[in-house]
């Protein structure tokens, strides 16, 4: 076993990390605050490829593995989750679903610009009435001739606000359960297509959510991702690299309040010396330290797995509930060595910790991991 | 990057599992109660190379490196913790004379141990009054003429009664501080090596811990093990490396509560249905395999990094401390999963309970863990 990163994927940390801390840490604060997308960043992400980290260069993207993927995802999310997540369903859950299940023709037209970075996706399974449980929606697209129409609502949608082209859920036969949910991919400029207003959320707010309403948008039969009924498989198979990509995500967010915890223990000083001196400090510290390792390592395994092309379902939801449950231990502890400055926007482990909320939410809950992770276990 | 074991490590971690599987795993649960030495299961490690999975093969151990021997650990461990620990025990302290020792040490000592021909080696560090802070000890090895006579008492000392050697830390000059610390390589049997009475212990009933006094106990000079006056640089590498084998041993831990729990989840039916089936308690499996692949994942970085000769007493001393805490919670939550069933020893779990509570404590407690993680954090590293 060896886990050092190779030559490659050390390049591509310390480029996300170098540009986290020029671009991203300097700004995040700011785009919290006003709850502002980072058009710019974004641009200068696509710029670096990593807005399709994992798809191959004659298809527009960076042509990277899974392990780099994840690891970019840590580095910018460190420096800004919103970013992070921005980067993450473009590469996760749009870019590879479509790399994955796509015709030639529709990774031509929905694929390489977007793996470009010149344009956005955004995936839409989420319901107001179905969350967990996609067999539950009731979106529907009803077949017509050689079209299909489109009529639901979908909500929670990241990138919703910004998208250009969204991968949507819908039942094409509901007596079937989850295995009548087809995929389409649906251009925004459609007629029918509208957004509800930007939701207000608790963290990650540099990313922009919103509802979608699709009412009578007709769509032809060549925007179907995959085949009919197939849409759920293409939902779970994306989902297991989604995971990845938010168990980065929440490595990230809980490396820079752990560096920044550090950063201020050493600096603050109480009873006549630098906090650093007690235990009390030193062990949530060492406890912050180690988490974060085990967590890097769940998450660097389950994208291994993904590169060696091996079934990772169980290796993905373990990265996955370990890093976004360590995530907000490791946030909130932050919080505790910054004391009072820790509840206050002067420092930004407060933002951190409100960031790390979602991460045990999207992308499957922390119930859904366990769901996954115990099916496997009983399985033997 | 490979999260894949070599050809070498997957087969010395398959002849662990089949010897824990056919010979440990049944003998466990009776050892566990008469606490009797096993000594033909470690005559048996010994004709397997498990004895010295990572000694050099010049002296009959297996060279099969540093992962190879975590995994077998994990797999001894998952059947029979205390036998992983007289095992660990075993090849530490071949490995650190393998380090530290002479041409002459190595040859009489690492042989006698791979083999199993001495039934075990051990470590004489703690004392009553000295355990995390090796520096306050009180033994004495007092210079004269080509000998060393020792005077004072180890505690807590596993195998301490069965070893063909102990590697033992006194003060060779106590104003020197930490600096007047020195190791020996004593025989069993040495006249004034006094061994002391058996520990009852609540776990781990079948390895053997003892009290060790020295009495004008002589040695010759040729048993100092590294240089006079460096003993706590060949304490603090033995440990390093110990830490890796008790975080193995947790992990293995982890997997045999796991195990256990998951098959008795679906075998135990309440309100009409398999108890797998109630989220409470698939949701504890759940955790518990999270747990058991994060300690694993965490032990096996340190061992290759030991392994490939880099820095590795931060990594190792993660390992221990989340392998260690991690355990406590496994076999906790596997006797609830278990119900009554996990308070009576017809279940395993109840002796993996007590098994798995020492391993916050021995080679180093959770505490000393979090001080080496914390000095490593806040110097920088």
């Amino acid at each position: 076993m060896n886990v050092q990163l190779t030559e490659e994927q050390r390049q591509v940390r310390d480029l996300c990390r170098q540009f986290a801390d020029s671009e991203l840490r300097p700004n995040a604060r700011k785009w919290d605050h006003e709850h502002s997308f980072p058009a710019d960043a974004v641009k200068k992400l696509a710029e670096m490829g990593l807005l399709g980290v994992a798809i191959p260069a004659e298809l527009g993207g960076a042509g990277m593995d899974n392990v780099s993927y994840a690891v970019a995802m840590e580095e910018i999310s460190r420096g800004c989750a919103g970013t992070g997540v921005i980067m993450s369903v473009n590469n996760s859950l749009y870019c590879d679903p479509v790399m994955k299940f796509g015709t030639e023709e529709q990774k031509r037209e929905f694929l390489v610009p977007f793996a470009r970075g010149e344009r956005l996706g955004a995936f839409a399974l989420t319901e107001p009435m179905s969350g967990s449980d996609a067999a539950e929606m009731r979106t529907l697209a009803v077949k017509k001739g050689n079209e299909y129409v489109l009529n639901g609502t979908k909500n929670f949608i990241t990138n919703g606000p910004q998208a250009d082209v969204v991968i949507v859920f819908a039942m094409t036969d509901r007596s079937k359960g989850h295995r009548g949910i087809s995929a389409f991919l649906v251009p925004t400029s459609m007629k029918g297509f509208t957004r509800g207003r930007a939701d207000e959320k608790v963290g990650i707010r540099a990313s922009g959510s919103c509802t979608l309403f699709f009412e009578d948008v007709v769509l032809p039969e060549r925007f179907r991702l995959g085949g009919e009924g197939e849409g759920f498989k293409v939902a779970m198979q994306t989902l297991d690299g989604g995971r990845i990509g938010i168990a980065g995500q929440a490595l990230g967010i809980a490396q820079a309040a752990y560096e920044e915890a550090v950063a201020y223990a050493k600096e603050r000083k109480a009873f006549g010396q630098p906090i650093t001196q007690f235990q009390a400090i030193q062990f949530m510290l060492a406890d912050m330290a180690t988490e974060i390792d085990a967590a890097r390592l769940l998450v660097w395994r389950a994208a291994w797995m993904k590169d060696q092309g091996v079934r990772h379902s169980a290796e993905s939801a373990m990265a996955k509930l370990y890093a976004s449950e360590m995530c907000e231990r490791v946030t909130s502890k932050a919080i505790q060595v910054h004391g009072g400055y820790g509840y206050v926007k002067e420092y930004d482990v407060e933002r951190h910790w409100r960031d790390s909320r979602i991460t045990e939410i999207y992308e499957g809950t922390s119930e859904i991991q366990r769901l996954v992770i115990a099916a496997s276990v009983l399985k033997g | 990057m490979d999260f894949r074991g070599t050809e070498v490590e997957e087969a010395v971690a398959a002849t662990a599992r089949t010897f824990a599987a056919g010979r440990a795993a049944p003998a466990a649960a009776e050892a566990d109660r008469t606490g009797r030495f096993p000594e033909e299961l470690v005559r048996e490690l010994g004709a397997l190379g498990l004895l010295s999975v990572n000694g050099p093969a010049e002296h009959g151990g297996s060279e099969a490196g540093a992962v190879a021997y975590a995994r077998a650990v994990m797999e001894i461990a998952r059947a029979d913790c205390s036998l992983a620990v007289t095992m660990a025990v075993t090849n530490m302290v071949g490995e650190t004379i393998a380090r530290f020792g002479t041409v002459e040490q190595k040859a009489r000592c690492i042989p006698r141990l791979a083999s199993g021909e001495w039934l075990a080696g051990s470590f004489g560090l703690s004392e009553p009054q000295a355990g995390s802070d090796p520096n306050s000890m009180t033994t004495r090895a007092d210079r004269r003429g080509d000998r060393f006579v020792l005077n004072g008492s180890k505690q807590w000392i596993t195998s301490g009664d069965r070893a063909g050697v102990i590697i033992v830390w006194a003060r060779t000059d106590v104003g020197a501080g930490n600096k007047g610390i020195t190791a020996f390589l004593v025989e069993g049997g040495t006249p004034g090596l006094l061994v002391g009475r058996h520990e009852e212990k609540m776990g781990l009933r079948s390895s053997s811990t003892v009290g060790l006094t020295f009495e004008d106990c002589e040695i010759p000079a040729t048993a100092v093990l590294g240089q006079v006056g460096h003993g706590l640089r060949v304490a603090l590498a033995a440990l390093d490396g110990g830490r890796i084998g008790i975080a193995a041993q947790a992990t293995g831990t982890i997997q045999a509560a796991l195990e256990a729990s998951a098959r008795y989840a679906q075998d135990r039916k309440a309100f009409g249905e398999p108890i797998a089936t109630f989220q409470a308690v698939s949701f504890a499996l759940a955790d518990m395999r999270t747990a058991h692949d994060a300690a694993r994942l965490l032990t096996l970085r340190a061992a290759s990094l030991k392994q490939e000769g880099r820095p590795f007493g931060r990594e190792a001393a993660m390992a221990k401390l989340f392998a260690s805490e991690a355990a406590q919670v496994a076999v906790s939550r596997a006797v609830q999963i278990h119900g009554g069933y996990g308070y009576v020893d017809e279940f395993p779990v109840e002796r993996l309970f007590r098994d798995a509570r020492v391993q916050t404590i021995y080679e180093g407690t959770s505490e000393i863990q979090r001080l080496v993680i914390a000095r490593s954090i806040l110097s920088g590293d």
